[in-house]
């Protein structure tokens, strides 16, 4: 029966995803300002732009990532729907957890999908595809997770978007590390594993943490 | 447990025991300055500028012991509800982010002598900044909810997600370093240091916990006195 | 033949932000019976309602809920309706009625558009709705899952007087079946009560 209020949560939201146009648009139109205005800003030196391009591109999945993160449980919060949702026989901590998931599908797993192709425009090797596929898709879900729990604890604060970067960002150093690291590391002599042991690694701890976090933090709110 | 619990009987405790607090802490860095400015001798490598180490170190050990401390305070706090517990990470945290603030300062300064120049990202100096935003983060959610009890809650969640967070940053930061830069050229501490150097470095590292508790007891009076206040304060604009 | 429900409060507290909203509430409600709470702005009818709802916890005394499904809380055998709507603007009426249908593990059954007259509305988009649609729309919730109890906080506002009378129809009918209710309301509604808290007294 659990497997209900899951299925209906996370079709809710997708579908509120797409008649809200979400925080995709928005997000996607924010790489994409970074992968134009990288090569303004240090001129378009092809080899230059080719070394820093994973660095960037993970930058800009990261921070479009944090954009979003504040809207995660706001609506939620404010139209007392979350009332309802800890009334239910799910878990509280399987809601949150179900819809950090769902941010993941409609949001973080897109642009990881999307972010790999447009570092063309900063002169990546095609080759190197695959592997920043793996890594993103990988640390994307992190991301979702992570910033489910900036949005929890925002959800009752009406100027939360500054906060919650603050408070996700030391969160997502580690995230960004190893991402960059299993992206980078096949152009030197190093080989990507360790990196991506340590992402999926991160992954799994985020998936422990950020549902129980994000629940308690909601719950405080609706007391 | 139950005694230091009553918030009468702590104020009582705290009162009695800064004097004290107070005295030691002074006589600590009056030794411990002695030793670091007088006796030790100048680094045959850094030459003077290894004194900095003397507030450096200190600080940021304490600045990470006292995140790490809060935590315990939230877990406390989520435990056992200790009444006390929200206010101690509370007070604990401005305190800690100036140790934290100290350590960067005392870094920056120490990085351009050595260095020549004022910020070098060094895994040690980087994992201080994230401590720093997390001091940051953690105090920021006190200042933005008003509602005491919730801005308790969810400082607990926030503080002990952070101390998650450390050593994962600390692994993660060291990791990225190694990749990016040979060799740290902060090495100290360890069997390596000299005697003469390390009695004033440990008697400083004493001397800077000692501060710390004489102005957590003071800010943790001053805390459950405005509390008070509000309390009183409710009270009156329930009554009318 | 199983017992009935009885819901009992002793002595309940409630504080919000450091301040006592309400203390040393009493009452037992019994299967079929309607509570209704009285009181000024700021008495703790809501409060009260939320505590019960599991929304809050309360600052002293205990609830028991007997008789009831065993491994399932009280909040878990109850519907609240709250002054916001819980609703999409975005998503239309039958949407938003078919995700709590299934959230709250139930089926959407054609009642529950028909108990407030809303079958016209069901494919339109609860943003284009008026308030009094919308509050049309919150009401539907009591019938999409049987929960035994309602809380609800003034379920009259901004319903006209025909949706008034299917509201009291659904009471009616909840209580007949056995559930319980309890209402907190300014205005009369309509349903004799077998009880009347009145929050005021309780300083």
């Amino acid at each position: 029966m659990t497997q209900q209020s899951i299925r209906a949560l996370i079709n809710r939201d997708i579908a509120l995803a797409r008649a809200q146009g979400g925080g995709l648009g928005a997000a996607l139109g924010f790489i994409l300002a970074v992968m134009v205005l990288v090569p303004l800003a240090l001129g378009p030196d092809q080899a230059l732009l080719q070394r820093l391009a994973p660095g960037m591109m993970w930058l800009a999945l990261l921070l479009s990532v944090l954009l979003t993160a504040d809207r995660m449980f706001q609506q939620d919060y404010e139209d007392g729907s979350l009332d309802v949702m800890l009334m239910g026989h799910l878990p509280f901590e399987l809601v949150t957890l179900t819809k950090a998931i769902a941010h993941w599908l409609t949001v973080s797993l897109p642009l990881a999908i999307i972010t790999p192709p447009l570092g063309l425009l900063l002169n990546i090797d095609t080759a190197q595809l695959p592997i920043l596929w793996l890594s993103m898709i990988l640390g994307s879900l992190a991301l979702s997770l992570l910033a489910s729990i900036g949005g929890a604890v925002t959800a009752g604060l009406r100027r939360g978007g500054l906060l919650v970067s603050l408070l996700i960002l030391p969160l997502y150093v580690p995230v960004l590390i190893f991402g960059v690291a299993a992206s980078t590391a096949n152009l030197g002599p190093n080989s990507s594993t360790p990196a991506l042991i340590m992402l999926s690694a991160l992954t799994l701890m985020s998936l422990v943490v950020a549902p129980w976090a994000s629940a308690a933090a909601l719950r405080a709110y609706l007391r | 447990m139950q005694k230091f619990a009553n918030p009468a009987q702590f104020l009582k405790l705290a009162k009695a025991a800064l004097p004290f607090l107070w005295a030691i802490t002074a006589l600590l860095f009056a030794v411990g300055l002695y030793g670091a400015l007088v006796t030790s001798p100048p680094d045959y490598q850094q030459g003077e500028t290894v004194r900095i180490m003397y507030v450096h170190v200190p600080a940021a050990s304490l600045a990470l012991m006292i995140y790490v401390a809060m935590a315990i305070f939230s877990a406390v706090a989520i435990i056992f509800r200790h009444p006390l517990a929200d206010a101690a990470a509370k007070t604990a945290a401005p305190i800690g982010a100036v140790y934290c603030f100290l350590a960067l300062a005392t870094g920056s300064l120490w990085g351009k002598p050595m260095w020549g120049t004022w910020w070098v990202w060094d895994a040690r100096l980087t994992s201080m900044f994230v401590l720093m935003l997390l001091y940051l983060g953690y105090m920021a959610i006190w200042q933005s909810i008003e509602e005491p009890t919730r801005a308790a809650a969810i400082a607990r969640i926030v503080a002990i997600v952070g101390v998650i967070n450390v050593p994962i940053v600390k692994f993660s930061v060291n990791w990225w370093n190694t990749l990016h830069q040979p060799a740290s050229i902060l090495k100290m501490g360890g069997p390596s240091i000299d005697t003469s150097m390390l009695w004033p470095l440990l008697t400083m590292m004493a001397a800077f916990g000692f501060l710390f508790l004489g102005l957590q007891l003071t800010s943790m009076r001053s805390e459950i006195a405005m509390r008070k206040l509000r309390q009183a304060r409710l009270l009156e604009i329930g009554n009318r | 033949m199983p017992q009935p429900l009885r819901l009992k409060a002793e002595n309940l507290a409630c504080e919000r932000g450091g301040r006592l909203v309400f203390s040393n509430v009493n009452f037992t409600l019994n299967a079929g019976e309607l509570m209704e709470l009285r009181g000024a702005n700021g008495s703790g009818k809501s409060s009260l309602l939320r505590l019960l709802a599991g929304l809050n916890t309360p600052a002293d005394g205990t609830v028991h809920f007997e008789n009831g499904i065993a491994d399932f809380t009280l909040a878990e055998q109850a519907h609240y309706i709250g002054h916001v709507e819980a609703n999409k603007p975005a998503l239309s009426v039958i949407e938003n009625l078919k995700f709590w249908a299934n959230f709250l593990e139930s089926e959407l059954n054609e009642n529950s558009l028909a108990a407030f007259k809303l079958e016209a509305l069901a494919s339109d988009r609860t943003l284009l709705l008026s308030a009094g649609q919308r509050r049309r729309l919150s009401l539907s919730r009591l019938t999409i899952a049987p929960r035994s109890v309602w809380l609800l906080d003034e379920p009259t506002v901004g319903l006209d007087a025909a949706s008034l009378l299917n509201l009291q129809k659904l009471i009616k009918k909840h209580l007949k079946c056995g559930g319980m209710a309890i209402a907190a309301t300014h205005t009369e509604l309509g349903i004799k009560s077998t009880h009347e808290l009145h929050m005021d007294k309780t300083p």
